[in-house]
């Protein structure tokens, strides 16, 4: 075969090593071909004749003399209306059709067209013949499920373009051409509904970088009161295992206020995604009425799939992330886990033979997240509309402790950080985000007066609480030990939410400001009792009381009455009080 | 006829080095001392590295005794197993020799460690596997098609618990995979299938600590390409893996002598993708059988963070942990749980979260206890409470089924708390507070 240039000559797992001899390109997508086999690989060294390739699949049976094919074009997604609601692998193979084609195995060297190449899809003329644009300007619109799909300007042409023949409205398939456009020189460039994209390289078509600072409510209390999270900002919760990172994740990608959600789940159990691939379908979202899964893209490269796709598979995940977030929309991306795709780097780096950095992590560890994390981000695009990529990251420390190289090098480039603890886990305090640890640079959607006096309690509970770990109960003044209940009640009545409830795992935004609002004005009240187990039977009782009011449905008659019910039950303990410092005076 | 290769160059651990050309990687050799040699030997390897012309192959029954003038017979293809209904009962080794005199079986080759499920394949698990053991059943039920360590130290009866599950549960077939197994062991869990008639549904790959040690990185790969072979016949298979750190030890030995860059105390960079790729295999096939892993990691020093429990921790479903012949309720933990807790009865949730809850109460008044501090009235009923949780619900030696461990729950409540202390929903306290 004539475009054949390289035969293998050494495999060690997915690096496999080949001999050329022409001009190659680093990153460039090659074919290594065996028998009928076809796999797919990326070329990543290069060393004079010699060139080394991370291959997506697995290598059994691979041979020295095999062909590689060479591409000269880097690993790109298609970009075009079909990729909401569907599920891809890294290499951005629609799964279900692979198992309509090859069953219930992934079968290595099958590669199905991204998009739907078939179907047609409704398009709306909206460029002017005549008119100058430049990468990433409005061609025209299809309808997508409940968003206005934009047709731009594919974002690699350099410089303006001048409108020469737009489509009229019609149906078209995603290789049609649409349009048509000339360059200065007079060339001419056809456009279709699909463009293709490096997904290593970062979209730039917009006009400006804003500063993130509309929340985004997740409906997770502790969350969006404590350590809120910003549209176009970035977010990470490390955590050991088992302590309810995905739980989490799932959670906040069924009911964070963003228009697209894309789940990148990147060398995890298959059985999470499954989860969100079974449920969401069925699933209704509460804001258009449609099934959740018409606003959800999942890229799913679970811990058996190829190691090498894991890279791709978060990379694939952000490139989609920007091109809709071109539209102007708002689109949340949860990666789960970036410590299995860092895993990778070093599997891959180990084979090259590089020398390693700490925990045998390549030295470019850092750069590489830092890189990917700065992809989020709120942009103005030139048309006056915003659109935002929130990153939201998982982090699997090894033995869970968060000295370790992938959750430092995380936590320098994010704007919020969730810490899960294993202490807070194991005593069933979920989520099991750690308040006393946890950070945010983000605004939150309550008064942050009342959110600095619910940490100051926090953190004063705590220190009385170790403190009576020394000196007992007794030992304690009942002063301070109202605080630790206060602290104690605040943490199991607003901070711990019920994820497999209905109502308590998703709290909106007006509720979270209503509850902790009235939570605040208790707290602050000076409680008197007359000894610490009254104390105790007063917090438990009024904790029963908040626990079935975060159970009833906002607004609904049990919400009203149960919020009657704590105020009573606080106004007694209150009115005894000032009862009897009236009899005294 | 396949050239024969006669020229060892290298021998470093249980891995010899040959020039030869026209193989592929993952290739099995066979490899034979020369004749006429005073210690006959005769074993099969794989390649693991193709390499300028060289190829390293990995010698299961360990380079041991091999002379650089031995015979390399490349056999053209990868390792693989027999699989068919003859295998049910018969035990063999990592490399698929019959451990029990029983014949060779050489039909229906099968690969091992082929290619993964495809996830839009899979469905969310949704059977329980009743096991009689409240701790499970109750506070973290185990689901069909879950991945399960059991993290141990030596000295605990692992191996005991992991039998008793295996009979108990509701299956079609064992496939037992055991690994640096001692020989006790395997009598142990051939006599305890054996004695409850359980021997004709379960198929053995064992490899005691005696054996070589590549032998110990084919089992899981033997065992679970079996399973899955059942599974796609719509069998419920559990599969038993004992002790996967022993695998993962021998994972180890091999890449170090390879070479390779260690990443955490001389572990191999890629010890996650290895256990995934293994673990992963359990599946619920939508329409066949199903495929449920329940193994047993041993931790070195009782270190949850040792790298081999760790890396185990963040791919499987949950963990239960056993300690001083307990499973632990603090650290265990089935993630597939809420798929089933749900329908059993409506109290199961509530009853596995408060319960939990007051035994951690009650674990800081222990603590509180111990130091020497006055216990309050409260702290009381938590000791009280705390003493019976463990005699009646923790002791492994009790055998009810859900509906009973909930009962008896609710008692328990009952005999030492007000509903409103316990923290229970008003509804359910109305239902199944016991009256006095």
């Amino acid at each position: 075969m004539s475009s054949t240039r390289g035969k293998v000559v050494g495999v060690n797992g997915n690096l496999v090593t080949a001999e050329v001899d022409r001009a190659v390109m680093q990153n460039e997508v090659v074919y290594v071909t065996t028998g009928p086999l076809r796999l797919k690989a990326e070329l990543i060294r290069v060393r004079g004749r010699f060139v080394e390739m991370q291959v997506f699949e697995d290598t059994t049976g691979l041979r020295a003399g095999d062909d590689i094919e060479f591409t000269s074009t880097m690993l790109s997604a298609e970009l075009g209306p079909g990729l909401l609601g569907r599920v891809y692998d890294g290499l951005q193979n629609p799964l279900p059709e692979l198992a309509a084609q090859t069953g219930f195995f992934l079968q290595r060297g099958t590669y199905l067209p991204s998009l739907d190449r078939t179907k047609q899809w409704r398009f709306t003329p909206k460029a002017v013949v005549g008119s100058s644009l430049i990468a990433g300007d409005l061609i025209g619109t299809v309808p997508e499920g409940i968003f206005a799909h934009r047709v731009m300007v594919p974002f690699g042409h350099p410089a303006a373009l001048t409108v020469q023949w737009v489509a009229p409205s019609g149906d078209y398939t995603v290789e049609e051409v649409v349009a048509r456009l000339v360059d200065l020189n007079g060339g001419v460039h056809e456009v279709c509904m699909m463009q293709r994209w490096p997904v290593k390289l970062p979209i730039r078509a917009y006009q400006e970088r804003v500063r993130p600072k509309d929340p985004l409510v997740t409906q997770v209390r502790i969350v969006d009161t404590f350590f809120p999270v910003a549209r176009g900002g970035t977010y990470c919760v490390p955590g050991p295992f088992g302590a309810g990172k995905t739980v989490l994740q799932q959670i906040t990608s069924r009911n964070a206020d963003v228009d697209i959600v894309i789940v990148a789940a990147c060398g995890e159990r298959a059985g999470e995604v499954v989860e969100t691939l079974r449920e969401f379908p069925e699933l209704i979202d509460p804001r258009t009425g449609k099934s959740l899964m018409e606003r959800t893209m999942i890229v799913c490269n679970t811990s058996s799939m190829p190691v090498a796709a894991r890279e791709a598979s978060v990379y694939l995940a952000v490139t989609v992330a920007e091109y809709y977030r071109q539209m102007g929309l708002h689109v949340l991306l949860l990666a789960d886990s970036t410590s299995r795709w860092a895993q990778a780097l070093r599997e891959v780096s180990g084979r090259l033979e590089e020398i390693p950095g700490e925990e045998a992590f390549p030295a470019y560890l850092e750069s590489v997240i830092a890189s990917f994390y700065e992809r989020g981000g709120l942009v103005k695009l030139r048309d006056g509309t915003t659109g935002s990529v929130t990153i939201g990251g998982t982090v699997s420390p090894a033995g869970g402790n968060f000295e370790e190289p992938v959750t430092q090098a995380t936590l320098k480039v994010v704007g919020a950080f969730h810490g899960l603890s294993r202490e807070r886990s194991d005593a069933r305090r979920y989520p099991a985000i750690h308040p006393l640890e946890s950070w945010s640079k983000y605004p939150s959607l309550v008064p942050i007066a009342d959110v600095e006096f619910g940490r100051k309690l926090l953190r004063r509970g705590n220190d009385v609480q170790q403190m009576m770990k020394v000196v007992g109960e007794e030992g304690t003044s009942m002063q301070d030990f109202v605080v630790y209940c206060k602290g104690e009640f605040l943490d199991a009545a607003y901070l711990q939410q019920d994820a497999f409830h209905d109502v308590d795992s998703s709290t909106g935004g007006d509720r979270q400001k209503h509850v902790y609002g009235l939570l605040v004005q208790v707290l602050q009240k000076d409680l008197h009792f007359h000894d610490k187990d009254a104390a105790r039977t007063f917090f438990q009782r009024l904790l029963q009381a908040m626990i079935d009011w975060n159970r009833a449905p906002f607004g609904a008659p049990e919400f009203q009455s149960g919020e009657q019910r704590i105020r009573q039950m606080v106004a007694e303990v209150t009115s005894t009080r000032e009862a009897s410092k009236a009899g005294a005076s | 006829m396949r050239t024969v290769y006669t020229k060892i160059e290298q021998i470093v651990g249980n891995v010899v080095t040959v020039a030869a050309s026209d193989v592929s990687y993952r290739e099995l050799a066979q490899i034979t001392s020369a004749p006429g040699t005073a210690q006959q030997r005769s074993s099969l390897a794989q390649v693991i590295r193709l390499e300028a012309g060289r190829v390293f192959l990995q010698v299961f029954a360990g380079a041991r005794g091999i002379s650089t003038d031995a015979e390399v017979r490349f056999l053209g293809k990868p390792m693989e197993v027999s699989f068919s209904d003859a295998l049910l009962g018969r035990v063999f080794t990592g490399s698929g020799v019959p451990r029990d005199n029983g014949p060779v079986l050489t039909q229906n080759m099968v690969p091992i460690a082929g290619p993964s499920v495809n996830p839009s394949e899979r469905i969310i698990p949704r059977r329980m596997v009743r096991t009689g053991i409240p701790m499970i059943d109750v506070f973290n039920t185990l689901v069909e098609s879950q991945k399960l360590p059991i993290f141990s130290v030596a000295g605990e009866p692992y191996n005991q618990l992991l039998s008793r599950i295996a009979l108990q549960a509701e299956v079609d077939v064992i496939v037992l995979g055991g690994m640096g197994l001692k020989y006790d062991d395997y009598l142990f869990f051939k006599e305890t299938l054996e004695q409850k008639g359980a021997l004709a549904r379960s198929v053995m790959f064992v490899h005691t600590a005696a054996d070589p040690v590549v032998e110990c990185l084919m089992v899981p790969d033997m065992a679970l390409a079996v399973a899955e072979q059942f599974a796609l016949q719509k069998k419920r298979v559990l599969v038993l893996l004992t002790d996967m750190t022993n695998y993962a030890d021998a994972l180890k030995e091999i890449a170090i002598t390879m070479e390779q860059i260690p990443s955490n105390r001389g572990y191999p960079g890629d010890l996650y993708s290895q256990l995934a790729a293994r673990y992963e295999k359990a599946v619920d096939f939508q329409s066949a059988g199903s495929i449920t892993i329940l193994a047993v990691t041993t931790m070195p020093g009782d270190d949850v963070t040792h790298p081999v429990p760790d890396n185990t921790g963040y791919i499987t479903e949950g963990q239960y942990y056993l300690r001083n012949g307990r499973i632990e309720p603090f650290g265990s933990l089935s993630r597939l749980k809420q798929f089933v807790n749900g329908k059993t009865r409506e109290d199961h949730r509530t009853i596995m979260n408060v319960m939990i809850q007051l035994y951690s109460s009650c674990k800081e008044a222990r603590e509180k206890r111990s130091m020497g501090f006055k216990t309050s009235a409260w702290d009381q009923k938590l000791l009280d409470y705390g003493d019976q949780f463990e005699r009646e619900m923790m002791d492994l030696t009790v055998n009810v089924p859900l509906e009973q461990a909930l009962d008896k729950g609710w008692q328990i409540l009952a005999s030492c708390f007000e509903p409103a202390e316990a923290g229970v929903p008003s509804r359910l306290a109305e239902k199944f507070w016991p009256k006095k």
